[in-house]
């Protein structure tokens, strides 16, 4: 690879947790992943697995909240240790966001062009023609017809899937080297979903942009990233590339997610599903998160934590039970 | 599973929308949202027919028009021959205790100010279903057959999960011995995992109850797997019908072949092969004239804006409104 090793982040040992009453809610715990430039990392989870969190806290959102320990390093500095100010130059300009609900993230009093110009304004030196010109740049690449005209609407008069591509051309207009994308196609239908992901897609290759995609839907891992990590009680479980993840899951709880998926399945048979609820953060269970669930686990799991061990190529799970049983992993692709 | 329990015929249905004063000063003409564009559908005694459609389509409407709770502007739905809003059945409470309706928002559908014991008794004692003395013992029943714990019968809506909240709904719908349930995105807000739990607990009452289902969702993959027929809906009108499986492997309107290959695919290996939709949906306030799908069509011809095409039956049992379908079905020969 040719890529600058710079831009490429690497979070290592995050842990977030949020105080509750007396008690402490970890809600990330010890999670690791690398992002190199161009490539697309799948975060996926049930909901409160922790990927949010995790998104967020790469830039320091979840400061206020909480406690982050751990270290993103990005640019040969750790974004964890910057201040506030310090913070807000990487924020937007290097390292933009897109958040789920596009209507409660633009600003409904501001016409959408202004809210492009004014990120523009902040983080670049062109001047205020060039800044005109390249927001309705934005707006024609993220597919908005009538681009020039548009730019004195309102949120209001766009349509969900308009103002979810007006909240990707704020995040990219400045031309960030990394995209955390949190859910940006959940609340949308399948055929914009298509054409989002698409436009996400295509973007990261033409302008070498990492992005990290948190989701829950397994089929939007599988049509747009290049590497999946699997979140279950704050901690990544299992890690790899797509095709070796979704096709031969390691991990019983990864195995258990895609089996609960109608997919080349019988119609109208009963679908596999995981036995139990997953665990309060309050109340973790002391050895693996999932061995009360676990329907392959025995007395170590209860006892002791497994660590994210290595598989080879790239792939990574953090269950003592592995190792025996590559065949039903196999077979469960 | 041959007899129609509910036959719905040519309903139509609009909603005015609210004029401003400025309309009101320029004597604008009143708009109307055609939510509804003439849907003709019989659902068979024992059968699920799940409808898919994207937001805005009128699906959601359709299952409200028949539980009654938007009258239509046109059309008719008969329940076993009678006609549901002729004006002596409206306040007839016995077709509001067969045909029960499951909203898709666990949290916002119960009353948390009721343990979820009120909540079902409630339901037996407007309805008459049994003594007051054998309440308590049927509510028992009822937990057991949605596999709720005994104890949740003394439980406030809060104190349970989005999965078991939509249990309750379900027990709660299935107290007054139904004959059709109505499932509007039942399982849309839940994770992979819990899905698949109602799922499979839908397809177990189903078989044990002899219910009918209409079952509304956007999520295709769930819809293939638990419909024997399913309808395809684009801006108010039926556009494909069919055999589930032979719908969703071979679907034939333009629309749903876009709609269905919009669907993330779980096997990273089918990336790409997408047949891509142009646009957006138009707004229900200006349906195109002609095919509403027109202006979205790569098989459109001039015909098509001038022509409402109608339902022609399939050689594979199920039907098609599209102009095109022998010139589309030899294209892919």
């Amino acid at each position: 690879m040719t890529h600058d090793a710079t831009l490429r982040l690497e979070v290592s040992n995050l842990s977030v947790t949020f105080p509750v009453g007396a008690a402490t809610l970890p809600a990330v715990r010890d999670v690791s992943f690398t992002v190199a430039p161009g490539e697309v990392l799948g975060l996926v989870g049930e909901s409160g697995s922790g990927k949010s969190v995790t998104l967020r806290s790469i830039l320091g959102l979840t400061r206020r909240y909480g406690q982050i320990e751990g270290a993103v390093r990005w640019k040969g500095q750790d974004l964890l240790a910057l201040n506030e100010p310090a913070l807000r130059r990487v924020r937007g300009r290097e390292i933009a966001m897109i958040f789920q609900e596009p209507m409660t993230a633009l600003n409904p009093l501001l016409p959408v062009g202004l809210q492009i110009t004014e990120s523009l304004k902040a983080h670049t030196s062109l001047s205020r023609s060039e800044r005109k010109a390249r927001a309705i740049e934005m707006l024609d690449m993220v597919g908005i017809p009538a681009a020039a005209s548009r730019l004195d609407n309102y949120p209001h008069q766009f349509s969900g899937g308009m103002r979810q591509r007006v909240m990707i051309a704020i995040a990219l207009a400045v031309r960030p080297r990394l995209l955390l994308a949190d859910e940006p196609t959940t609340a949308l239908d399948v055929t914009i979903q298509a054409q989002i992901l698409d436009l996400i897609l295509a973007l990261a290759r033409d302008f070498d942009m990492g992005v990290i995609l948190v989701t829950h839907d397994l089929g939007v891992v599988a049509q747009t990233c290049d590497r999946v990590a699997v979140m279950y009680a704050g901690r990544v479980v299992e890690e790899g590339s797509v095709r070796d993840v979704l096709r031969a899951p390691l991990h019983p709880y990864t195995i258990g997610l895609m089996r609960s998926v109608p997919q080349d399945v019988a119609p109208r048979s009963r679908l596999y599903t995981i036995p139990g609820t997953p665990p309060g953060l309050l109340h973790l269970p002391p050895g693996c998160a999932f061995e009360p669930r676990c329907p392959v686990s025995d007395v170590s799991c209860a006892v002791s934590r497994p660590d994210l061990a290595s598989f080879g190529d790239g792939r990574r799970a953090a269950c003592f039970r592995c190792e025996i049983r590559p065949a039903e992993g196999a077979t469960a692709a | 599973m041959s007899d129609p329990v509910l036959e719905i015929r040519d309903l139509r249905l609009s909603f005015p929308v609210a004029r401003s004063l400025v309309d009101l000063i320029r004597r604008a003409p009143v708009r109307q949202v055609n939510a509804l564009n003439g849907v003709t559908l019989a659902l068979r005694r024992g059968e699920t027919l799940g409808v898919v459609g994207e937001s805005g389509c009128g699906k959601s409407t359709l299952a409200r028009c028949i539980v009654r709770l938007n009258a239509p502007t046109g059309g008719s739905i008969h329940f076993h021959g009678q006609d549901i809003f002729a004006p002596d059945q409206r306040h007839d409470r016995r077709f509001n205790r067969r045909v029960q309706m499951m909203f898709q928002d666990p949290y916002s559908s119960l009353n948390p100010r009721m343990t979820t014991g009120e909540i079902l008794a409630e339901a037996l004692r407007v309805h008459r279903i049994c003594p007051a003395g054998d309440i308590p013992a049927r509510v028992a029943e009822l937990l057991d057959l949605v596999r709720l714990p005994k104890d949740a019968a003394q439980k406030l809506p809060h104190a349970f999960s989005g999965g078991q909240r939509q249990r309750i709904a379900i027990a709660r719908a299935l107290a007054v011995e139904p004959e059709i349930l109505i499932a509007d995105e039942l399982v849309s807000a839940l994770d992979v995992s819990v899905q698949a739990q109602i799922v499979n607990l839908l397809l177990d009452l189903q078989a044990r109850l002899d219910l009918t289902i209409l079952f509304v969702a956007h999520d295709l993959r769930l819809v293939r797997h638990i419909s024997h027929r399913v309808a395809v809906i684009y801006l108010g009108r039926i556009v494909e019908i069919g055999d589930s499986e032979t719908l969703f492997k071979d679907p034939v309107h333009p629309y749903s072949r876009a709609l269905l290959s919009a669907a993330p695919s779980l096997d990273p290996a089918e990336r790409g092969n997408r047949t891509h939709l142009e646009g957006e949906l138009p707004s229900p306030l200006d349906v195109p004239g002609g095919c509403a799908f027109h202006v979205r069509c790569p098989h459109r011809s001039p015909r098509c804006s001038a022509e409402v095409p109608a339902l022609r039956p399939l050689a594979t049992g199920g039907a098609a409104a599209c102009h095109h379908i022998e010139e589309i079905a030899n294209e892919r020969l």
